[in-house]
């Protein structure tokens, strides 16, 4: 088993370095969980032999698969046979090599120029199928379809939804000669293809926060030598100001019917919590408190906010209702818990923990109130939760700056996820993809 | 250093749009041409041309150059450190503050900005407000020491726009600062 799965990490990087770009992300495993599924992901059948197929299924499958740590796809090399129909398997091979499930698939080109993709997920065990689909598919939407059979794979084996037909915005900084400093607000796919620079500046950028319907991202740019709020339509790119009275304009959040943005404002002498409605432009205050009072999250059933506040003395985190009236500290191990973020199902917050000058992941179960430490790192921050909760992004400053990782919400997986040029930080998961 | 001579050139033009009708007329003898380059800190999409610009001291103006020019005064200092998570203005920095207080008061036409800072330990949101709340403190010092606020501008970078990019104690202690910029 270690063997195969040092196999795979190998793979993996050779693969990922002769296919990716340069400005692309490249996923490294650190960890992989101890009891993780072993699979079998056949090499696709192609129509036309003599070509290549446009894009490898295959691999990006298998590498979607084995990213969530839950999975160790089984390299070619050691495949005894390659069959691309569900009659030419042997199953008595796949049972000797201890692979419980097996994919195959199959792409076509059809007269018109698109794909009809097929797969099958088998239960080797059992010799037949669990599940199969046929899917068109243009060319530019092959990579989300390979995404979308990784989801349909992992929700079926795990039980959980699959995100991998998901994107991240992130922050990216590009050091110029001369002390100068380039900026860029990018998206990509979950898993690092098809970066796309949303806005580039001279000035900071920070916070992206998505709305609810994937249409939108909020957030903060020094343009203006001072913060401010913009939101901005990512498919056409235009954007707005939304936000910028005197002093710090920061922090944006959407609330989850995507109608309005919880913000810090400190307009009124020190930083406070704000909604701002975003069809009226109206505003609504949230905290009324002298201390600094920041970084709001929307609680899922969006009746509460968690916030960042140093009303004790050092950053503690806090919930409110939306009135403000009802405040309750949620946080006591520590002399430093900051930014909070509610999971998806509404029962975790993941926060960034300081002590001892460390400062790492931990998750806040807030049943029983115990904290969960996540990662061995000393400067982490940004974490922000995958939309179906299994997995965590967060940036990490290593000695050549900000990199992103990613660690299970469990704690049981970790991964580095590093661009090639430049620093990449702020990473926030982006939701499921509307139907 | 380019940036604080645009600034310096910038007040020095404020000052003499009151003393003199026109650029070209010079009360005394010292005449400076200097290229207004643009900004370093312009962003994205804005380029000023660069042009020339001819200055007259005026009647005042050789007292508020000579002094903010003088590497001897403690206008000089335009940087103020602090401790880890304080925003306290130490000691040490009392006489600078003064100093600029001072130099404000006398000089009602100064704008000056105070730009607040952090090190990159921790949430960058809440280090925007720290850097924000070290800004306003020098702000608070400065107008009990009689600035009309007017003449103050308070922002704050967080830990964006570090002096040192490296992460050890001396670099955070480098990155914890507020910013006096005329």
């Amino acid at each position: 088993m270690h063997v195969a799965k040092k196999i795979v990490f190998i793979c993996l990087l050779t693969c990922l370095s002769s296919v990716w770009a340069e400005e692309e992300l490249e996923i490294v495993i650190d960890k992989g969980i101890e009891n993780s599924l072993p699979i079998v992901i056949l090499p696709f059948g192609w129509s036309q032999a003599q070509n290549l197929p446009p894009v490898d299924m295959t691999e990006i499958i298998a590498n979607d698969l084995a990213r969530s740590g839950r999975f160790v796809p089984m390299s070619e090399a050691d495949m005894p046979e390659k069959p691309t129909q569900i009659k030419d398997i042997n199953y008595k091979d796949w049972r000797l090599l201890g692979m419980e499930n097996l994919v195959l698939g199959n792409i076509k080109q059809n007269s018109t120029g698109d794909y009809d993709i097929e797969f099958r997920l088998i239960d080797v065990y059992k010799g037949k199928q669990i599940i199969g689909f046929h899917i068109p598919a243009t060319r530019t939407q092959l990579r989300r379809t390979a995404h979308q059979i990784s989801d349909i794979i992992y929700e079926k084996l795990t039980g959980i939804r699959g995100a991998f037909n998901t994107r991240i915005a992130y922050i990216t900084v590009k050091r110029l000669p001369e002390k100068k400093r380039l900026y860029s607000l990018q998206i990509a796919d979950a898993d690092g293809y098809n970066p796309q620079v949303l806005l580039e500046s001279s000035e900071p950028l920070m916070s992206p926060s998505w709305s609810p319907d994937g249409k939108n991202l909020a957030y903060v740019s020094f343009e203006k030598r001072s913060s401010a709020i913009y939101v901005q339509d990512i498919l056409s790119g235009q954007r707005r100001l939304v936000a910028s009275s005197p002093g710090i304009n920061s922090a944006p959040a959407w609330s989850p019917d995507g109608s309005r943005l919880a913000l810090t404002l400190s307009k009124s002498g020190d930083p406070e919590i704000y909604i701002l409605h975003l069809s009226s432009n109206t505003l609504q205050q949230v905290t009324r408190n002298r201390a600094i009072d920041t970084e709001p999250s929307w609680s899922p059933d969006g009746n509460k906010l968690a916030f960042t506040s140093d009303r004790g003395g050092g950053p503690q985190i806090y919930e409110a209702d939306l009135s403000g009236k009802r405040v309750k500290r949620l946080t006591f191990n520590g002399p430093y818990n900051a930014r909070p973020r509610y999971s998806p199902d509404g029962k975790n917050i993941v926060m960034i923990h300081g002590e001892k000058k460390r400062y790492r992941i931990a998750i806040l179960d807030l049943d029983n109130g115990y904290l969960n430490v996540l990662t061995e790192s000393r400067l982490d921050e940004s974490p922000s939760f995958s939309p179906n909760g299994s997995m965590i992004i967060y940036a990490t400053t290593v000695y050549r700056g900000t990199e992103l990782a990613a660690v299970a919400a469990d704690g049981s997986v970790h991964q580095r996820l590093a661009l090639q040029d430049g620093e990449v930080r702020e990473p926030a998961w982006g939701p499921f993809p509307r139907k | 250093m380019t940036y604080k001579h645009v600034l310096i050139i910038l007040m020095v033009s404020l000052f003499t749009a009151c003393t003199t009708n026109t650029k070209d007329e010079a009360d005394s003898a010292t005449v400076e041409d200097r290229n207004a380059a643009s900004g370093s800190d312009s962003s994205t999409g804005n380029s000023d041309s660069n042009s020339a610009r001819s200055f007259g001291t005026g009647a005042d103006g050789d007292t508020s150059m000579t002094a903010l020019d003088d590497p001897q005064s403690p206008l000089s200092v335009r940087i103020i450190y602090f401790d880890y998570d304080s925003s306290e203005i130490q000691s040490q920095f009392r006489d600078t503050v003064e100093a600029h207080s001072a130099f404000l008061i006398a000089n009602p036409e100064v704008i000056v900005a105070l730009e607040g800072h952090a090190d990159e330990r921790g949430s960058r949101e809440y280090n925007l407000a720290l850097g924000e709340r070290r800004s306003q403190t020098v702000r608070r010092q400065m107008t009990l020491l009689g600035v009309p606020s007017s003449q103050i501008r308070a922002t704050s970078y967080g830990e964006e726009r570090p002096v040192s990019e490296e992460h050890d104690d001396f670099a955070w202690s480098q990155n914890r600062r507020v910013e006096i910029i005329y």
